[in-house]
Formats: structure tokens, C-alpha cells, sequence
């Protein structure tokens, strides 16, 4: 069966680390950074790339809309 | 497969519209305003009407709304978006008109305007974003309070035998004759992201048709004006608001689902 497979680009500088994406993540993929950016926010990112299957979830609701998601179809 | 190779312009299926500016949204993290703005846009996008849209900002925390959304925009004194967006309506009846106000604006000060407009059957849609609390000044207590909800002029939570009991205007305008397509929304999870959407292009597209009236309704949450982190206020928003604010459509085709 073809699996999808994805990743997502967060644009770090908008991120406000509200974590609402990672709640929302049904395979557990995204994290929030230890570092902070330019605002002072621990901003999200892919802690576990294998896992993601670009399923959008997150990036439809970031309330920021800092989340790009890409998807490939894999055999 | 590298992550590197994923990311790739073929493999888009996400981004942000075009149609928000590249301004910094000043909404607190969590804030549902962000995802509200977004889907707006993206319905916006999709019906390639950014030419024809005009919004209407209000007063409160989205009062900055002209500078976040890529169309034309107004923004009116506090409640009187609902009037303003009749005058230029009647004046440019092919155009997309919209207001986008939240409970303080809409429910409390603008009430006069919001039911009158409705009233009338203006053909026009109002987005209404109700988050029980005046946000932007510090939390005070709105009239979509729920009872026994803590603001900071409600510190022991409000008492419905002097403060009276929360409203739910969007069941009030639904009564009308005016509307058309009254219906109540949220945003907090993927799952209602994706019908509230339906419900926005809905809304756009009975302008087209000159049906009347379309509210959508969007429960929303204010964990600052909470004190609560995002996901707190957004279990709280699902265990105490929808109870009280059920989610779904209230009047469909001009006709009340349950009347």
C-alpha cells in the first residue's frame, strides 16, 4: 500500500509556540525547540521527521499560519 | 526518503495564502482571531474575489484586521461595522461585503446595529468571533459571559441574578426575517477548521445570489483574558462554551433547523 509521506517548514520568526500544531498531530511529529526565536517563543519543529505524513492538521490550525506542509506518495 | 528530498515545490500541499499580508499578527499565541483571518482569506482566494471583497474591522482585538487581510478594507466606530458595511453594499451591490467583529463589538455596544442590519436583510455576511470576554482591554466581562466565568469585573465569577444571564445573539438574529444562513462555528481543531471553511464559502457565495443576510458565528478562545495556556483554554472553550454555544448550523435556506 502506498504511503504517504510528508514534511513541514515552519517559518520560525512568526511562530508564537502556542503548541496548538503539536496537540493537533496525530502521529506525534512536531515538538517545540529549546531555543526561542527573535520574540522570545520556543518555536515548533519536526522532532520526529520519520514519522510525518503531511496530513495538513497542523497547518490548518495555526492560528500564525507559519506551517508549510510538502507530501510525497511513497510505494 | 530525506526531508531534503520532500521538500520540494512539487510536494506542496499546504501554504500560507498570499492573501495575508506579511504583517506580524498582534493576536496573542493560541489566539483563534490568527485562524479565522486565514480562512477568510483562503475562501477569499479560492472564489478569486479579492478585487471585489471589501471588510469591514472592527473595535477590539481585531481592530487591525485591514492590516492583516490583502483586500479592501473600512473600519467603523465600535459596533457600527454592520452599518457601514449596509452603506457601501447598497452603493456597490456586486461587491463581497463582510463585517468581522467580536462579542464586545457585535453583542454588547453594536446590538442595535447588528440586529437591525439583520433585520433588514442586508445582503451581506458578518463574521463574528465570540470568545466570552472583552479581550483587548484587559478581560473584562462581556454580555456572552458565561454565568459563574471569572473577568476582571466579574472576580468572583458572574452572578446571573445581577449581571443577568449570558446571550446567544446568534439565536436572537436567527429569529429574523433578514437572515438567511445563520450558522455557529470553531476553529480550535482540525476537524471544525475544515466546516467552518464550508460555512465562510457558503456564507460568499449567497452574496452572489442576493439571498439575504449570512452569520457565522465563530466560538473562539482568549486564553490570556482566561489565564489559561492555549490548550487549557481550548479543552476549557470544548467542556463549558459549546455546551452552552452548541456548534452547528441554526437556519438554513431562510428555514430554523429546529423550528
Amino acid at each position: 500500500m502506498a504511503k504517504a509521506k510528508g514534511a513541514i517548514v515552519v517559518d520560525v520568526e512568526r511562530c508564537k509556540g502556542c503548541q496548538v500544531c503539536m496537540v493537533n498531530c496525530p502521529t506525534d511529529t512536531i515538538g517545540m525547540a529549546e531555543a526561542v526565536n527573535g520574540k522570545g517563543y520556543h518555536y515548533a519543529y519536526m522532532k520526529d521527521p520519520e514519522s510525518c505524513t503531511g496530513c495538513t492538521n497542523c497547518a490548518v490550525v495555526c492560528p500564525d499560519g507559519v506551517i508549510t506542509v510538502y507530501r510525497v506518495k511513497k510505494n | 526518503m530525506e526531508v531534503k528530498e520532500i521538500i520540494r515545490p512539487e510536494n506542496l500541499v499546504y501554504k500560507r495564502t498570499p492573501l495575508l499580508t506579511d504583517a506580524y499578527l498582534s493576536y496573542c499565541p493560541g489566539c483563534g482571531h490568527g485562524t479565522v483571518h486565514r480562512l477568510i482569506m483562503e475562501v477569499v482566494e479560492e472564489m478569486g474575489i479579492q478585487e471585489d471583497t471589501i471588510g469591514i474591522a472592527p473595535v477590539g482585538c481585531s481592530v487591525l484586521a485591514y492590516d492583516f487581510m490583502d483586500i479592501d478594507c473600512s473600519q467603523a466606530a465600535h459596533g457600527r461595522a454592520p452599518a457601514v458595511a449596509t452603506g457601501i453594499k447598497r452603493l456597490w451591490p456586486d461587491k463581497y461585503v463582510f463585517t468581522y467583529q467580536g462579542d464586545g463589538d457585535l453583542a454588547a455596544i453594536g446590538t442595535g446595529e447588528t440586529i437591525h442590519a439583520c433585520n433588514r436583510g442586508e445582503n451581506i455576511t458578518i463574521f463574528f468571533v465570540n470568545n466570552g470576554i472583552y479581550g483587548m482591554t484587559g478581560g473584562q466581562m462581556a454580555p456572552t459571559t458565561l454565568e459563574g466565568m471569572k473577568s476582571s469585573t466579574s472576580p468572583y465569577g458572574r452572578n446571573n441574578e445581577t449581571m443577568g444571564p449570558p446571550y446567544k445573539i446568534t439565536e436572537l438574529v436567527a429569529q429574523l426575517e433578514g437572515t438567511h444562513y445563520v450558522t455557529r462555528q470553531a476553529v480550535h481543531k482540525p476537524g471544525p477548521v475544515r466546516k467552518a471553511k464550508k460555512a465562510i464559502r457558503k456564507a460568499l457565495e449567497l452574496q452572489k445570489e442576493n439571498k439575504g443576510l449570512s452569520f457565522i458565528e465563530f466560538v473562539s478562545n482568549c486564553n490570556a483574558g482566561w489565564k489559561m495556556t492555549p490548550n487549557d483554554s481550548n479543552i476549557w472553550m470544548e467542556e463549558n462554551m459549546f455546551p452552552f454555544y452548541p456548534m452547528g448550523d441554526i437556519k438554513v435556506d431562510g428555514k430554523l433547523v429546529n423550528g
